[in-house]
Formats: structure tokens, C-alpha cells, sequence
């Protein structure tokens, strides 16, 4: 048995093999399917949450390592159940389609404009090159996280 | 085009409505068909053959069955039905019984407790093996000197076009030969279906990712011995499909484990076995010769292509004929003769991939285009203008060209586009080939542009009809859609709602489960949806239209046929009447159900001559890349584009479509190759597998040409496919240009373009 802290939730993880990645005890056990699995290598970003401040593929974490760690998933983003102001750019800009690998995105690019709100079109580029989109060819996807940024500057300049 | 911005007012057609299921799916909440679960369930895992060609000699399951937590292991002597399935012909096994015929093919599947005692228990499997040597080259199974590798020969389809003169020698001629890679349609959600047992014992209930709902129930029905209405699909939430969901993958050894254990079974599919558990776009050899006249007159096209079809036919016949069919690209050409092969090997098997069969065609055509203006003094944009087909024309299949075919048009708006900006003199190293690998020297960087032009064909062919089903219930001023219509990811539930509104003048429009639960919407595939699953929301909502004028004009004592909807109003069109549409229903119900169906086409005979085709759509692409011509390194900087697609009903779906199609594209033309080695994958992971990410992805400009096609049932043509077809030689026209290499084939390489 250990815990996890996911989402400011204490989480109790009963009988589980020490081998599972923290993707699989997020989805498999904690019921939170939100964080989606691609690639199992690391390459794609889908299964992005984030760790003790630091974007990581939860495919390549280790559960049973993270017992000390604050995990937040795409399900945690919104405590109220109200889409993010991410979470709502990405609807109203196309960045959507199949939508498989939008949590990941959308935790990426939460993690992108809270260390950096103020992102131009290259460290927009690089901060999501980790996460691969096959439907949209990424344009639309620009467009919401550019969304989102000037929506936050407008809310500053307030 | 800035689609954020235009008009959402109410969602009707042509706004940018947003769609449905979009915030679940910011939210992480959209159920896709791997977030499938049920109590007691187990976890299903299948065990696939290590070699390209085997006879097996025996499979011991005793070792597996051993294993704590691991309820059964089924084979090919435990499946109660037919034991072969296929979209085409039924030639594919759902376990591989005397023989192996491709590296990755399905031996027996377990279901466990949990995924790593269902992986324990596929390495406790003994399978005996006898290794044959593998065929591998498509020119050894058209030559007939290798022994049939399948009782349905190592042909699976030739196809010739003959048409004209057939010695005709132009003033000029050109010639090559081209080569295209295996491409992966890599969708991110990995295949992946829940089965339930029924409680009776006798049927099961499958939730799958999938592109063609009825298609599959009938496979799976008849492989399982169940009547069909013992099989029932609910479409689970699909993480893209691109053609690579159009066949079975796990889906029938789902359900018979779940039949077989009387338990609820969960399969999904890790990205290694995605590559082996599903086909992919053909692997192409193609030679074509160009004769033209002195002035760059398109006279006659000579070509021979052979797809490598893999082990099972799945699409490959359809595939050759798309191939054969498209030969001759969007120009005007009355002679031709080509010759068609699709063959099987021991490779992995192909299908479907968006472009069926026209990509390959294309990047050899357009290669061609190019020759040919270079040996008539032409530049690309004058040859491909001299040649436009236009609406009218003759196809060489003799069939008459009668779609809206603006090709001129497409090439003209986008040779109107601007060109980007040169590149600095001290760029950011992430703009400049080998990005962040700071590789590239900016004095070896020199930038070129080319051309791609492209013709391909909307709907299914050759006298098949597929048709699409839709229902529509009209109550209280609220609408209902039922239909079978895979959502891959393309926005068709969007659609759905638009036309919905447009049509009987609600705002609120529910949609019933994606399921077979209703008729066959066919398959999401082919630009087709929009068209049929489009007609037949439109035909069902215009019923109801109907029932509810009929309604409103007997309460109001006025013609039925003078009533029209304003908005959200019912109104009469020559009097003073104005009733909204959800009063007039008001304690009512209407419910109507539509099934859509696109006009007849034939087979092609013997010459490949007949009107094989429904109606055709047209896009041009101009690429602008540069080149590290020391290290071969591209960087596509720009694509611009002007489609043809009949009319714009979501500016901003149709947007989001022509640019993921130009990065398949561009994928294909510099990055994406599933490469073989005798028989056996030697890249089928995400590291080694090379897909465009966000630094990959060029600037596109985009421009839509709207001229309703009055074939289509709302004016608009598919759009789904075209933006990945004549990208792909667009762009190595480019890198030609740039570099004076040849680059015959796809993906170009780093050492093509340093040695080629």
C-alpha cells in the first residue's frame, strides 16, 4: 500500500503491482482516466500531468515513486467544474478534433503560461513540441494557446 | 482566414459553431473507447508471430492456463463461426491456424486479471514454429515465381486502363520512376473496445473505436456464428482514425473472450502492437512516361503502379483502382495506358489511409508535371494551368468529368497567396533545419518552392452503395439526431447540429449514442460523411419539416407549402403568420428517418473504362522549404493552398481539416516511413516513427473556393483527404528545387538529398 497526492486529493493505492506507471494507477486505479496514454515512451505528451511543478509524461513515472509528490491531471485544473481559461480557448479556437491528445495539451500549456505568461509564437511552439497532435496539424492549436495568453494579458492590464 | 471570428450566431450552417463534445474534452471527462470499464472485468491481450512467414507446427496453451488470474486462451480451433473476415474479400484469418503470413499476425489472445498477467501469459504460450522464407518484393508475387502464400494467389487485383491511341508518341517525353514508403496513420488513441456478455449468454455488446459501426458488427456476427442482432456496437469515443480503423483489429477477439469467459473483457492495444494491429497506407512502386506536345500539351500518360497489398487484401483492390483511376492528376489527357497491380505479400497488410490510393498516384503525376515543364520550357504554375481539367472534360476512364472541377482556380488563388518572408540572416535556430539539434549553418541553408496539384474522388466506387442513415425527432422546439456515423475526430457532431438548426429552426439539438441501434451510416472514410451522413441528417430533418408545416398549416388554415422557417420561426412566406418553431410543436412529436444515397456507379471493365466514380474534388498546394544541403535537412516553412470544397459549413472544422491533412502530408514527404526488413518493422514506436510535431508544423494560408456542387445534398464536397494528397510532391518539388537532386521517392531522406 502507498499514497498518492493527486489533485490536493489523498489517495490510498490498495494491492497494486509495484511495476504500474503512474499513467496506469492515475487511470486504472485512481479513476481518473482524464490522462491518456499514447506512446508508453515518452514521446508524445499525452499522458502529460504535472509533478511537483514539473511537466512529466506520467507514462514514464514510476507510482509507487511519486508517493511524496503533488500531482496535478487535466482533472484537476478546475476545481469548480468550470472550464479553465485554457480549457475554453481550446474549444473556441479549433484546437479540438479527435481530442485524445488534448488533456496532455492542455496541462502542458497551463504549465507554459503560468511560468511564462507572456509566451511569443517560438516558445509556443517549443513548450508543446513534446505533445503530438495527428488531427489538427497544430495551427488551430496555436491560435487557442495565443487565445488564452492574450485573454490573461487583457485580465492583467485591468 | 481568421475563423475565431466569424458569426456563431445560433449555430447554423456556415457559422463556426463549436462542437459538442468539445469541453468534455479539454476537461479529460470524453469517454474514449480505452476509458471504457466495467465491474469484474478482465483484461484481454493477443499474441502475435515473431516471423513474416511460418508454418505452425503446434501451440501448447497449458503453461498459460497455469498462470494464477489467467481465465482462457483461445486460438483458431475456438472460434465458433467463420474463421476469415475482410472489408473486401474474407481472407483474413482471426487466428492464424496452419500458417503465418506477416510478422505481427494474431496467434491466440488470453484474458487475465490484469494486463501483466495477460503479458505473462502470452509468454507462456509454446508455439512451434517451421520459418518459410518470406516474399517481400512485389515483383516476385507478380511474376508468379514464388509458390501462392494464400489460397487466394499473390495477386489480389490487376487492374489496365486503355484508352486512345496506344502508339502514340508525343513531341516531348518524360519519364521516371517512383517510390512511395509504408505510412502509418498513427491516430493517438490506440485501438481499444469493451465487450459485454449478455446475461443470457448468447449475444455480447461491444463499445469500440472504430470508423464503420455496421460494417464491423457484420464481420465480428459472422466470425462469432451469432445472428447480427446478437452483436450490438456502441461507438467509444474514437482518438483519430485517418483509414487505419476501417478494418478489424481487436474487435473480434474481444468478444469471443468475453463470450468465451462469460466476463466483461477490456482489449487495448499498446503503440508497438498498433502498428502491427492495424493496416497501412500501400508502399508504391510506380513508372510513368508524360507525352506531350511541343507547348506543354498533356497528350497521353503511360504508367504502371504496384501496391504492395501485404499479407491480406483488406482495401487493396479499391485502393488500385483509386490509383489506376487518378493517374493522369487534374489535367485534361485523352490517351492512356496504365497498368495496375495490388499484390500480397508477407509484409504487413495495407488499406485504407486518407488519399486512398490518389497519393501515391499524385506524387508520381506531379513529379511528372514537373519534368514536363522543365523539358518544355514552362514554369510548374503554366504547365498545370495549360493543363486544368474543367468540368465537362473526359476522364480516361471515359467517364465525364461533371463535378464543380474549379482546378485553374485552385491554382491560381493559390499562387496568390503570399509567399513568407526570406529567412534572416541570423535566424532562431529552432526556424532553420535540424531545429534544436543547432546543426544547420545558415550559409548551407538555400530555401525553394514548389507545386502539387491534385484530382480525388468523393465517396465509394465501383457500384458500391454506400449509404447513410439518419432520424430526427422534432419535440417541443427540441430536435433529436440518431445516427451510426463514426465521430473520429472530424466534427461530423457538429455538423449534425448545424443542419439541424438551419433546417427546422431549433436551437437545442440532443444526439442519441453513436450506435447500431439505427441503419448503416457507412464508413467515415473517403471525404464521404459530410455528403451522405450530411444528406441523410438534412433528408430526415426536412421530413420532419414537413410534418410540421403540415401541422401548422392545418391550425392555421394556410397552404403548407407558403410556410418557410425564419430562424428560429416558422413563417408564412406570402401572408403575416409567424409561430416559433418550438410553439408550433409544442405536445408534439415528429419523428422521421432518412437513409441517403449517392448515385449509381459502375464496375470498369476489362480497359478500365466505365463511370466508376461519384463525384471528384480538387486542391493545390505550393510549398516553401529550406534546405540544409550539407546535412539534408528540411525545414517546410510554408504551405499555401486553395481547395475546392463546395461550400464552407464550419469555417472553422474545415480549417482545422485542410491543416492537419498538409501535416499528414508534409509527414509523408519528409519524415514518416514504416521501414521493413524482410518482412519485419523495424521502427514501430513513437521514438523511432517519426510524426510532425509542433516546430515540424509549417505556416499554412489558406484559401477556400466556394462553389456549391449541386450534386452534393448541401452544396458541399468532402474535404477531409485533398489537403494531404499533392502537398506531399508539393513539397519535394521544393527540396528539388532547392537542392537539383532528383528525389524519386517518399519520404525523402537526409542522405537522398546529400547523395541522391
Amino acid at each position: 500500500m502507498y499514497r498518492l497526492t493527486v489533485n490536493g486529493i489523498d489517495h490510498e493505492v490498495k494491492d497494486a503491482w509495484a511495476g504500474e506507471s503512474l499513467l496506469y494507477v492515475l487511470r486504472e486505479r485512481l479513476g481518473l482516466p482524464g490522462t491518456k496514454g499514447a506512446c508508453e515512451q515518452g514521446e508524445c505528451g499525452s499522458c502529460t500531468v504535472v509533478m511537483d511543478g514539473e511537466a512529466v509524461c506520467s507514462c514514464l513515472v514510476m507510482a509507487a515513486t511519486a508517493v511524496d509528490a503533488d500531482i496535478t491531471t487535466v482533472e484537476g485544473l478546475s476545481l469548480d467544474g468550470e472550464p479553465t481559461d485554457v480549457q475554453q480557448s481550446f474549444v473556441e479556437a479549433g484546437g479540438v478534433q479527435c481530442g485524445f491528445c488534448t488533456p496532455g495539451l492542455i496541462v502542458a500549456v497551463h504549465h507554459l503560461l503560468d511560468r511564462n505568461p507572456n509566451p511569443d509564437e517560438l516558445a509556443i511552439k517549443e513548450a508543446i513540441s513534446g505533445n503530438i497532435c495527428r488531427c489538427t496539424g497544430y495551427g488551430r492549436i496555436f491560435a487557442a494557446v495565443e487565445l488564452a495568453r492574450d485573454q490573461r494579458r487583457a485580465m492583467q492590464a485591468k | 482566414m481568421n475563423a475565431t471570428t466569424s458569426t456563431r450566431t445560433r449555430g447554423a450552417l456556415g457559422s463556426s459553431a463549436l462542437r459538442p463534445d468539445g469541453i468534455p474534452k479539454v476537461q479529460g471527462r470524453f469517454a474514449f473507447s480505452s476509458d471504457a470499464w466495467a465491474d469484474s472485468m478482465l483484461w484481454g491481450a493477443t499474441l502475435r508471430s515473431p516471423h513474416p512467414h511460418a508454418r505452425i507446427v503446434s501451440i501448447d496453451v497449458s503453461g498459460a492456463l497455469a498462470i494464477n488470474g489467467v481465465s482462457a486462451v483461445i486460438t483458431a480451433k475456438d472460434v465458433p463461426g467463420q474463421l476469415t473476415y475482410g472489408l473486401i474479400a474474407s481472407d483474413q484469418p482471426v487466428f492464424a491456424s496452419e500458417v503465418v503470413r506477416y510478422a505481427g499476425e494474431p496467434v491466440a489472445a488470453v484474458a487475465a486479471d490484469h494486463p501483466e498477467t495477460a503479458r505473462r501469459a502470452l509468454d507462456a504460450i509454446r508455439v512451434d514454429y517451421e520459418v518459410l522464407p518470406p516474399l517481400v518484393d512485389a515483383e516476385d508475387a507478380i511474376s508468379g515465381s514464388f509458390t501462392p502464400i494464400h489460397p487466394d494467389g499473390n495477386v489480389i487485383r490487376r487492374q489496365r486502363i486503355i484508352r486512345g491511341d496506344q502508339s502514340f508518341v508525343g513531341d516531348v517525353v518524360v519519364e521516371g520512376y517512383y517510390d512511395v514508403g509504408m505510412q502509418d496513420q498513427a491516430f493517438l488513441g490506440l485501438e481499444a473496445a469493451l465487450a459485454l456478455p449478455d446475461d443470457a449468454g448468447g449475444g455480447v455488446e461491444l463499445f469500440v473505436a472504430t470508423q464503420w459501426l455496421h460494417e464491423d458488427q457484420k464481420q465480428i456476427a459472422a466470425c462469432l456464428g451469432l445472428p447480427i442482432e446478437k452483436v450490438r456496437l456502441t461507438l467509444g469515443g474514437v482518438g483519430g482514425a485517418f483509414g487505419g480503423r476501417e478494418d478489424i483489429s481487436l474487435q473480434v477477439h474481444c468478444c469471443l473472450l468475453a463470450l468465451t469467459t462469460g466476463r466483461p473483457i477490456k482489449m487495448q492495444y499498446g503503440r508497438e502492437e498498433s502498428f502491427f494491429g492495424h493496416i497501412h497506407r500501400h508502399p508504391a512502386r510506380i513508372f510513368m512516361r508524360h507525352h506531350a506536345d511541343r507547348d506543354g500539351t498533356l497528350r497521353r500518360v503511360e504508367a504502371r503502379i504496384v501496391l504492395d497489398g501485404g499479407a491480406y487484401a483488406s482495401t487493396s483492390s479499391a485502393v488500385l483502382i483509386n490509383a489506376v483511376t487518378h493517374m493522369q492528376g487534374p489535367y485534361k489527357c485523352e490517351m492512356a495506358t496504365v497498368d495496375g497491380y495490388a499484390v500480397r505479400s508477407n509484409n504487413p497488410p495495407c488499406g485504407a489511409m486518407r488519399g486512398f490510393g490518389v497519393v501515391q498516384a499524385c506524387f508520381a503525376h506531379e513529379s511528372q508535371m514537373d519534368k514536363l515543364a522543365a523539358a518544355c520550357g514552362l514554369d510548374p504554375v503554366d504547365i498545370r494551368l495549360k493543363n486544368a481539367m474543367r468540368t465537362g472534360d473526359r476522364l480516361i476512364t471515359g467517364q465525364v468529368m461533371d463535378s464543380v472541377a474549379p482546378v485553374e482556380r485552385c491554382i491560381r488563388e493559390t499562387a496568390a497567396l503570399p509567399l513568407p518572408e526570406p529567412l534572416p540572416a541570423d535566424p532562431d535556430p529552432l526556424l532553420i533545419p535540424g531545429g534544436a539539434g543547432l546543426t544547420a549553418r545558415r550559409g548551407n541553408i538555400t530555401r525553394g518552392i514548389g507545386w502539387g496539384v491534385s484530382i480525388k474522388n468523393l465517396m465509394y466506387s465501383e457500384g458500391f452503395d454506400d449509404y447513410a442513415t439518419a432520424r430526427c425527432r422534432l419535440a417541443n422546439g427540441v430536435a433529436t439526431l440518431q445516427f451510426a456515423t463514426a465521430e473520429v475526430g472530424q466534427g461530423f457532431v457538429v455538423l449534425a447540429q448545424q443542419i439541424a438548426r438551419t433546417v427546422l429552426g431549433v436551437d437545442t439539438v440532443l444526439l442519441e449514442p453513436i450506435s447500431t441501434a439505427i441503419g448503416s451510416a457507412g464508413s467515415t472514410s473517403a471525404s464521404r460523411q459530410t455528403w451522405m451522413s450530411g444528406g441523410a441528417v438534412d433528408g430526415a430533418c426536412r421530413l420532419v419539416r414537413e410534418r410540421l408545416f403540415e401541422h401548422v398549416a392545418a391550425t392555421h388554415h394556410v397552404d403548407p407549402l407558403r410556410l418557410v422557417i425564419d430562424g428560429t420561426d416558422v413563417v408564412d412566406s406570402m401572408g403575416t403568420l409567424r409561430v416559433t418553431v418550438a410553439e408550433a410543436s409544442h405536445g408534439l412529436a415528429f419523428d422521421e428517418t432518412f437513409e441517403h444515397h449517392h448515385r449509381e456507379t459502375e464496375e470498369l471493365d476489362e480497359n478500365g473504362q466505365g463511370n466508376c466514380h461519384v463525384a471528384f474534388a480538387f486542391v493545390a498546394h505550393r510549398a516553401v522549404v529550406d534546405v540544409d544541403t550539407e546535412l539534408g535537412l528540411v525545414k517546410v516553412v510554408q504551405v499555401a493552398t486553395a481547395q475546392d470544397v463546395g461550400r464552407v459549413l464550419n469555417p472553422l472544422a474545415a480549417l482545422g481539416q485542410v491543416e492537419g491533412g498538409i501535416a499528414q502530408g508534409l509527414g509523408l514527404a519528409v519524415m514518416e516511413e514504416i521501414v521493413l526488413e524482410n518482412g519485419r518493422m523495424r521502427n514501430p514506436s513513437f521514438t523511432d516513427y517519426l510524426l510532425p510535431t509542433a516546430l515540424d508544423a509549417p505556416d499554412v494560408v489558406v484559401s477556400m473556393i466556394e462553389e456549391p456542387e449541386p450534386q452534393a445534398p448541401l452544396g458541399a464536397k468532402g474535404i477531409g483527404e485533398p489537403p494531404c494528397i499533392s502537398v506531399t510532391p508539393a513539397i519535394v518539388a521544393a527540396i528539388r528545387q532547392a537542392t537539383g537532386k532528383e528525389l524519386s521517392r517518399v519520404p525523402v531522406r537526409p542522405l537522398d538529398i546529400v547523395f541522391g
